[in-house]
């Protein structure tokens, strides 16, 4: 009897509330898709500099929170919304000057481990740096992007969950344009698949690299301000890092699209995993899950959804 | 802003080698205590106001008294970050300085204080674990080392009932009433809920249980199932960002804020800032008043800061959470106070530090000679006592700051002693412990 009691709790009943209460259900898939794109934002980052590099990016999390804590801060300091931005931008782009300089320079055609605990050090660094110079504080984010609820046909929405949506898809689509249209994309792209081939070639690989780690830094402070807002910029924004993993998993390290509908497949399996059959284990399951859902995919495609597969002859 | 940058590079030099304690030197005539802090990492929003509350405390009893009874407080901080592991190192790196070793130490950490629990009576260094830890610990029969007082979580919910059942006429009007628990998915998070499952037997609520997980960044699919089950009235065990995100997903889903009660680590400044107006009307349970206007701190401007007001402010003075630590660190200076009544005014050892715990007797009258009359209550531990299950109060968040809007609210003690005491009991038999005769 308890078997059956529990083959209906698992196998039944959650699929049975869905049919019976659809609006809710809708809610649910809706929710699922906006966090989704945020997750997106995240893990477009780490597709970038992978891309371009062949490196996982450790420091992409540190990134978001010290874009987004630099724009605050300057913000607090005075500055106009569309100054602030700017002058973050900058500081993204002498981050990426610096990287390149002192950093990646020196580990060109280096094993990929060592260039992943390189990272994981500027992560520290990036970390610290910033915490000292804008201080620890919950400092609230206002660039006046509406966050007003409100019901649409019995869902209930929320403009700023609908902006984030909408800014995640544009920032999507353009660089889904530059990397496949323009001369700088095409060199990215060549880059990636062999560092000497490209400079063999002519593609100036210094360059390359100060631009991709410029525009993963300007991903990284949408992602800051979208995530900044919702809880105020903090340390806490690192560890969103945490949430792309599964999505790049899922989605392949090496495909702009892949983050975007990786991110939907796991921002939606996450959120029914969690409301329809979390309450049988205590709840709380949906970080764990995202990382189950996407490795239930390695093993169909281990190079992810859009990743590259990988032929090497032995 | 070259300053900075440059002190930036020297921090981050640091951080990276690991020196990440300030180290005084101690004299013999001095008493020291440790200071396990969190000022980095995704707690430091909490862990700054409680780690500077503590430091002036400390510096204004030596600036204005020339110390305890003219015993210096020492103390030296050691970076946690809120982790557990980092906590029982710096315990481990502090517990022998001093002359006579660490007084007491305030862990700040449930996690942290489970850990040192099997570790205080070894060490004889007592623990204050003030409003948080292990609640058992309240039955100072198995828990000779161990004091949680003025309350614990499991007080703490009950009173949450009672204010609960006092909103809504009384409390046969909680029967069919639904309360959700928001927690943290971790031992802290969980402490309030065997009462909260134990007073809805009592009662006839429905109890929600909601677990959210470290950090708490996205928590849509909990405030998802709020707005489906619709509570009445939802409580919340969170901390550092889970709070934040919390209150703006009430917000969100336009839950009645008055009805979203946090507990007393859910109600600091730093939770109410990013939801702005929208975390109008949120309250939280503590156990002393939010206001920063009382002798003692009128004390700590002039004798810590110079008369210099702004420069208090900006460190975290007269938070909710620095008015936390300050009433923590009183209870240090306090039980200390006690201990040389017997033992002589001297710096004391951590045996003699746990006697001054131990009987401890903190009156209105005594309240109002340090400065603190209506800051907070009287607390009167015992051996068998170490809670005294102290009242709560509830505060509210207007919009610019957190006004009290209740009165104290005692817990049920005919429901939770008893499960203290069993409790502690298991632990007994599990640790093999054979309780003191109080």
């Amino acid at each position: 009897m308890e078997i059956i009691n529990f083959l209906n709790l698992v196998f039944l009943a959650p699929f049975v509330e869905m049919v019976s209460y659809p609006i809710f259900f809708s809610e649910v898939i809706i929710s699922g898709l906006l966090t989704g794109v945020m997750y997106s934002l995240v893990a477009l980052g780490f597709v970038l500099i992978f891309k371009a590099s062949g490196v996982f990016n450790f420091a992409q999390g540190a990134m978001v929170l010290f874009a987004a804590l630099t724009l605050v801060g300057l913000m607090e300091h005075g500055f106009p919304i569309w100054a602030a931005l700017i002058s973050t931008i900058i500081v993204l782009i002498v981050l990426a000057f610096v990287v390149e300089r002192f950093m990646l320079r020196y580990l060109i055609n280096q094993e990929d481990i060592i260039l992943f605990m390189a990272t994981i050090g500027l992560t520290f660094l990036i970390q610290g740096f910033g915490e000292t110079i804008w201080g620890s504080n919950v400092k609230p984010l206002d660039l006046g992007i509406p966050s007003e609820s409100f019901e649409l046909g019995g869902l209930l929405l929320n403009e700023f969950d609908l902006f984030a949506a909408g800014s995640g898809a544009v920032l999507v689509a353009v660089l889904a344009i530059f990397f496949h249209y323009t001369r700088i994309g095409r060199a990215l792209r060549a880059v990636a698949d062999d560092h000497q081939a490209a400079m063999a070639v002519g593609i100036p690989l210094k360059n390359i690299w100060i631009i991709v780690w410029s525009v993963a830094g300007f991903v990284g402070l949408v992602a800051g301000i979208m995530w900044g807002a919702k809880s105020g910029v903090q340390f806490s924004l690192s560890l969103i890092a945490l949430k792309a993993l599964p999505v790049l998993i899922l989605g392949g390290f090496t495909s702009v699209p892949g983050a975007i509908v990786g991110g939907l497949i796991i921002g939606v399996g996450e959120k029914i995993a969690e409301i329809y059959w979390g309450p049988l284990v205590g709840g709380a399951i949906e970080n764990w899950f995202a990382y189950v859902l996407a490795l239930a995919f390695l093993l169909f495609r281990p190079q992810g959804l859009f990743g590259e597969r990988i032929i090497e002859r032995v | 802003m070259l300053r900075n940058i440059l002190l930036a590079l020297v921090g981050a030099v640091v951080a990276m080698t690991g020196i990440s304690s300030t180290t005084i030197q101690v004299a013999a005539d001095e008493q020291f205590i440790p200071m396990l802090v969190y000022r980095t990492g995704p707690y430091a929003p909490s862990g700054i106001p409680v780690a500077n509350g503590f430091r002036d405390y400390y510096t204004m009893i030596n600036n204005r008294d020339g110390g305890i009874n003219g015993v210096k407080v020492t103390f030296e901080e050691c970076e946690t970050e809120y982790n557990t592991k980092l906590g029982v190192e710096c315990y481990e790196k502090l517990k022998n300085k001093g002359s006579t070793g660490a007084s007491l130490v305030n862990p700040f950490s449930t996690g942290i204080t489970y850990q040192l629990i099997p570790k205080a009576s070894v060490d004889e260094v007592p623990i204050l674990s003030m409003g948080y830890g292990r609640t058992a610990a309240a039955d100072g029969r198995v828990f000779k080392w161990v004091f949680n007082f003025p309350t614990t979580y499991w007080s703490q919910a009950s009173a949450f009932i009672r204010y609960v059942a006092q909103q809504e006429g009384g409390e046969s009007k909680l029967k069919g009433k639904k309360i959700a628990h928001v927690y943290h998915n971790s031992a802290y998070g969980k402490e309030a809920n065997p009462t909260l499952k134990a007073l809805a037997n009592k009662y006839g609520y429905e109890l929600i249980l909601l677990a959210v997980d470290h950090p708490g960044q996205e928590q849509k699919a909990t405030w998802l199932q709020i707005r489906r089950a619709k509570p009445d009235w939802v409580f919340m065990s969170g901390w550092g960002v889970m709070n934040q995100v919390a209150v703006k997903e009430a917000a969100s889903i336009k839950y009645p804020m008055d009805h979203f009660v946090g507990n007393w680590w859910s109600g600091s400044d730093a939770d109410v800032v990013p939801a702005a107006a929208g975390a109008k009307g949120y309250k939280s349970a503590t156990f002393h008043s939010p206001r920063s206007d009382y002798p003692v701190h009128k004390d700590i401007i002039k004798h810590v800061y110079g008369g210099d007001q702004a420069k208090a402010k900006s460190n975290s003075f007269g938070e909710v959470l620095y008015n936390r630590a300050v009433v923590n660190a009183m209870f240090a200076v306090e039980a200390i106070r006690t201990a040389q009544g017997k033992f002589g005014k001297r710096a004391l050892k951590g045996s003699e530090v746990r006697w001054g715990l131990e009987n401890l007797n903190l009156t209105e009258a005594r309240l109002k000679e340090i400065g603190m009359e209506g800051f907070t209550k009287p607390v009167k531990v015992s051996c068998s006592d170490h809670e005294t299950m102290g009242p709560i109060i509830i505060q509210q968040w207007d919009g610019n700051k957190w006004n009290i809007v209740s009165d104290w609210i005692s817990p049920i003690r005919e429901v939770v002693r008893p499960m203290v005491e069993k409790a502690a009991s298991a632990y007994a038999a599990e640790n093999k412990i054979t309780p003191r005769s109080c």
